[in-house]
């Protein structure tokens, strides 16, 4: 029988950018944060995941947090990997392996749209030089075809982008913290038609870092333990519309988030429409928009009425992106998955302050979507 | 002076009628854009080489409206010379949706489902003065 698991610490560093300090220190923070949060020394870690994509190994940062001897397993699975450091993680203790340990998560990008490296992801010289090679064209693309087909309108990007801004200032470890209105989002530069500049959300700097622990042991560490029910991480299948492809095939497959999605939903038992709030892969406005319909919340175009009702809004019926998401957070990779997870602890534990989800929410779900086509996903319950 | 190509394979060229050069898989037919050796479709692990369709609708598309990084763009990425150009997804009937460049960079004047036909364009000049060239949809007129 596997053991059930919980979180019962969370830490992060301040997402954005810091100057002078390095993304595996910002790492580092996160841990000693966690660790505090928990009641825990380092020493008391059995295990770690840990990764970062452009910040370095985390496994080094023992020389700064203490060689203990634990068993420290770097990860490096694209934009899932913070969720892929979590996923094993949580195995590991269901397994029955370790009792206590931490998956973390860091990161440090340069400036503008990532420069993608074209020969490590299996790619021609000349799709880069030819000027394919950037994800933003890939997330423009996409959502234009879905307005096309399900009649998403362009206020409702504006709208989404609005409300990541709204969220992100009432959150201090938020990054873009300015509220920024509909018609300043809809005027700012058009970067890749049909999104505008204050759509995207940019490549940034931070670090997270949770504690897992065996759950009849939760207690030792934490009196509001919050239980990890679902962890799952999946690639695409032949047919998905994916980000860096310079084909796609004719016939249509639904893509890694729907799999990743019906996989935890199996796992944890129950539906979509058990699900409180949700922190949902923006990496620009349409994928909010896009990912609402593919992790099951809604039905494709429904998102259009939802959105313009304000059902998304943190005291809408299904909140999205409380934390203020990628485009108020910027999205360090290693780290943003789990983010996304420590904002879901917070409202589970009604410690979201300004932000918080009122009536006392008690299941949130967490998806992030990225490169090569690979998304993971979390449910979270009290 | 003369014109290259961006890579060799990628197309074939110099050609009056230029065509993406893919491979069809022995086993189960599936198209792809550019060569590989493996199947996706059915893990099979021996594909022929071919020559594309030329022409086909679009399937989606976007603006490149800011000049990318460069490396590994070869372009032109000087913010003030820099000019916006399409990109998309044209839908070879049979075959496979290929990316590439469109010569229509105007909102108002890419709808999808439209007709488009492959050119090969000029993108830059190597360090021998050479015009680097790549490939490109163009509207049907």
């Amino acid at each position: 029988m596997s053991v059930d698991v919980a979180i019962v610490g969370i830490g992060m560093h301040e997402f954005g950018r810091t100057e002078g300090v390095s993304g595996m220190d910002q790492g580092v923070i996160a841990v000693r944060r966690a660790l505090a949060d928990a009641g825990a020394s380092w020493d008391d870690m059995q295990f770690a995941f840990g990764g970062s994509m452009a910040a370095g190994a985390a496994d080094t940062m023992v020389s700064l947090l203490g060689l203990t001897g634990l068993q420290f397993i770097n990860v490096m699975n694209g934009c899932a990997t913070g969720g892929s450091a979590l996923f094993s993680a949580y195995n590991t203790i269901r397994s029955g392996v370790f009792d206590l340990g931490i998956a973390i998560g860091f990161d440090k990008h340069e400036r503008g749209a990532f420069r993608v490296n074209t020969k490590g992801a299996g790619l021609g010289d000349w799709y880069g030089s030819s000027g394919l090679a950037l994800t933003t064209q890939f997330f423009g693309m996409k959502i234009n075809r879905y307005m096309h087909e399900y009649g998403i309108s362009h206020s409702t990007l504006a709208k989404v982008a609005s409300k990541a801004f709204r969220n992100g200032s009432e959150n201090p470890m938020a990054w873009r913290r300015k509220p920024l209105s509909e018609q300043e989002i809809a005027d700012s530069p058009m970067l890749s038609y049909p999104l505008t500049q204050y759509m995207f959300c940019n490549p940034g700097e931070g670090g997270v870092a949770l504690i897992l622990c065996r759950a009849d042991k939760a207690h030792l560490y934490s009196d509001r333990p919050i239980y990890l029910r679902a962890a799952a991480v999946r690639s695409r299948r032949f047919g998905s519309f994916e980000v860096l492809a310079p084909s796609i095939a004719l016939e249509h497959n639904a893509g890694p988030t729907v799999d990743a999605s019906k996989a935890a939903f199996e796992m944890a038992g129950i539906g979509p429409e058990d699900v409180d709030l949700a922190q949902l892969q923006d990496t620009e406005a349409g994928a909010e928009v896009m990912h609402m319909a593919e992790n099951g919340f809604c039905e494709h175009g429904e998102q259009e009425m939802m959105i313009q009702a304000g059902e998304t809004e943190i005291g809408g019926r299904f909140p999205v992106n409380t934390d203020g998401g990628c485009l108020a957070n910027g999205e360090p990779i290693g780290a943003s998955g789990l983010r996304q997870v420590y904002e879901n602890v917070l409202q589970l534990r009604g410690d979201a302050g300004s932000r918080q989800v009122p009536n006392d929410p008690k299941v949130a779900y967490t998806h992030v979507y990225g490169a090569p086509g690979i998304s993971g996903v979390t449910i979270l319950s009290r | 002076m003369a014109q290259v190509p961006v890579a060799e394979g990628v197309f074939t060229w110099p050609s009056d009628a230029p065509a993406l050069i893919g491979s069809r898989c022995v086993a189960c037919g599936n198209h792809m854009f550019p060569v590989q050796s493996g199947c996706p479709k059915c893990s099979g692990d021996s594909t022929e080489t071919v020559t594309l369709g030329r022409r086909g609708t679009l399937w989606t598309w976007t603006i490149q409206g800011f000049p990318p990084k460069a490396p590994p763009y070869a372009g032109d990425a000087d913010p003030k010379t820099f000019r916006a150009f399409g990109v998309g997804y044209v839908e070879l009937p049979g075959e496979v949706k290929v990316e590439a460049r469109l010569t229509e960079s105007d909102p108002e004047k890419l709808k999808i489902g439209m007709e488009m036909e492959l050119v090969i364009v000029p993108l830059s000049t190597d360090e021998n003065g050479d015009e680097v060239v790549t490939f490109a949809f163009a509207p049907v007129a």
